[in-house]
């Protein structure tokens, strides 16, 4: 359905924002089973867009072909468009490596690399950028400030990655994935296995990074997204039911299966 | 105009006991409108019949419309604590404490008449002006059975004619408020009970405003917009109105 269709303030609101990605027409395959039917959604730049839906929606899937992970496994495929700086990145002879710096995705649960917390960013930025020492010191810094690690972790960058907390870690991961400078940050479900102290302080990250970057969110706990969201998109069954505004649709959903997904009447 | 469609869901909460809360919360409601209306009513009786027994009753009764109205007020928090209710659910918790707040109010202006129904026990009513008085209580009756019943029912057009309906309550106050300066003019002795008469007569056009609050909640609660959004211009009717003659 076209979620332009109905006069909601979203939408009016909406036409002031700059596209960052452009979603347009999509649909992916795992192998025969057409797992989303056809997505239209933007993406605007530097804002927070949460993906919300029961298990199976797309809302993984989607996120998935914004990096182009499913690349990774044979029998995947997608059709339609995602726009993104004038290229469609669904396109054979898009640098995969490239694209992936430029939209970096953080992941459920916290993948440190077992080695030092200093070696765990700069590993990615070498594979990217040949930098001398002096200012590869100072990108791990920045990073690591940005992801609000570094007060905690600034006298242990020799200590092993593995060694910190749950929520440190998953930190450290966002910290890495800024480290790169990419423009777009992907969030698979990345509280899902954190304490409510440490999901508080990566949504109090999320909300500083979106200055900076812009972000989609996939995440399952609906107060989550209400929190750290500007926008919000409501998937089921592949389909993408509505989209608008945050405050919008968890006060007034204008699409019955969105109302009865956000007040716990289906599952 | 802006076309405002219904979003309703059919189907129940997968956790029933929150079904069952939100259940609670309208029975709270209802009990608590049955309450106002039953006072307002009572004290206007009171002050009629002159009946200081009647309107001793309507004082202490009015206790039981501000513990419900507490009882709703800790029942929606806690709703708010332990379930976080979203979209629909949410607007119909913020309608109850709200509407449970005009309620409230309406049960003291009540309160408030019946405390001068005990005032002017022993003075002689003048018959037109009573019966001014009792047109009015009788049609914020009516408004106010008809905006409960909306808000039971979800009827945001009901609860629209409510809203619309209340400019003749206001007309009301005005004429019985000339009466009544008239009847001051006439006679000086008048003035104690036209002055009682005239605050009862302001409460009941107050019991008016909470009712339309009320009626606006309701049509926020249904279709998550306020209603002065959809409000007829006062321009256009009367063009409509001269076009017809």
């Amino acid at each position: 359905m076209n979620m332009f269709s109905k006069d909601t303030g979203a939408s009016a609101a909406i036409a002031g924002q700059t596209e960052r990605i452009s979603v347009k027409d999509l649909k992916f395959f795992y192998g025969k089973h057409l797992a989303l039917k056809g997505i239209n959604l933007p993406l605007y730049d530097r804002q927070v867009t949460a993906f919300i839906g029961p298990s199976g929606c797309g809302k993984s899937t989607l996120l998935r072909v914004l990096n182009r992970m499913y690349d990774l496994y044979p029998g995947q495929r997608a059709e339609g468009s995602v726009m993104f700086d004038g290229k469609n990145l669904l396109d054979k002879g898009i640098d995969l490596n490239l694209l992936r710096s430029r939209i970096g995705m953080v992941f459920q649960k916290p993948t440190p690399f077992p080695m030092t917390i200093y070696e765990n960013i700069a590993f990615g930025i070498r594979l990217y950028e040949k930098l001398p020492k002096s200012e590869l010191d100072g990108r791990v810094e920045s990073a690591l400030k940005k992801s609000a690690l570094w007060p905690e972790v600034k006298d242990k960058l020799n200590a092993n990655g593995m060694s910190l907390s749950g929520g440190q870690q998953q930190r450290l991961c966002i910290a890495r994935t800024v480290a790169i400078q990419p423009e777009v940050i992907l969030f698979d479900e990345p509280c899902s296995a954190l304490d409510p102290i440490s999901t508080a302080k990566i949504e109090e990250l999320i909300d500083e990074l979106k200055s900076d970057f812009t972000i989609a969110i996939v995440t399952h706990n609906m107060q989550q997204a209400a929190r750290t969201s500007q926008y919000t998109a409501f998937m089921y069954l592949g389909d993408l039911v509505e989209f608008g505004l945050t405050p919008g649709i968890f006060t007034r959903p204008t699409d019955k299966r969105t109302q009865d997904y956000i007040t716990g009447r289906f599952g | 105009m802006v076309v405002l469609w219904k979003v309703e869901s059919t189907m129940d909460h997968t956790v029933r006991s929150y079904e069952d809360e939100l259940a609670l919360l309208d029975k709270k409601i209802a009990h608590m409108g049955g309450l106002a209306e039953n006072n307002l009513g009572q004290s206007f009786e009171a002050l009629e019949r002159r009946d200081p027994k009647l309107a001793e009753s309507v004082i202490r009764s009015d206790r039981a419309i501000d513990g419900l109205q507490r009882d709703i007020e800790e029942q929606v928090i806690s709703m708010i604590a332990r379930r976080q209710p979203m979209a629909d659910d949410l607007r119909h918790v913020m309608a109850a404490i709200r509407i449970s707040g005009d309620l409230e109010r309406i049960g003291d202006l009540a309160k408030n008449i019946a405390k001068r129904a005990l005032a002017v026990a022993h003075e002689t009513h003048p018959k037109p002006l009573i019966s001014g008085f009792r047109h009015m209580v009788e049609l914020a009756l009516r408004q106010l059975k008809d905006v409960l019943d909306a808000y039971a029912d979800r009827d945001p057009q009901r609860a629209l004619q409510v809203w619309n309906e209340d400019a003749q309550i206001d007309a009301m106050y005005n004429s019985l408020f000339r009466e009544l300066l008239t009847y001051m003019m006439e006679d000086p002795r008048n003035i104690g009970l036209s002055t009682h008469l005239l605050f009862g007569a302001k409460n009941i056009e107050r019991v008016g405003d909470h009712t339309t609050n009320i009626a606006e909640t309701v049509h926020y609660m249904v279709h998550g917009t306020s209603i002065g959004d959809d409000r007829p211009k006062v321009e256009q009717i009367s063009a409509i109105d001269m076009m017809k003659g």
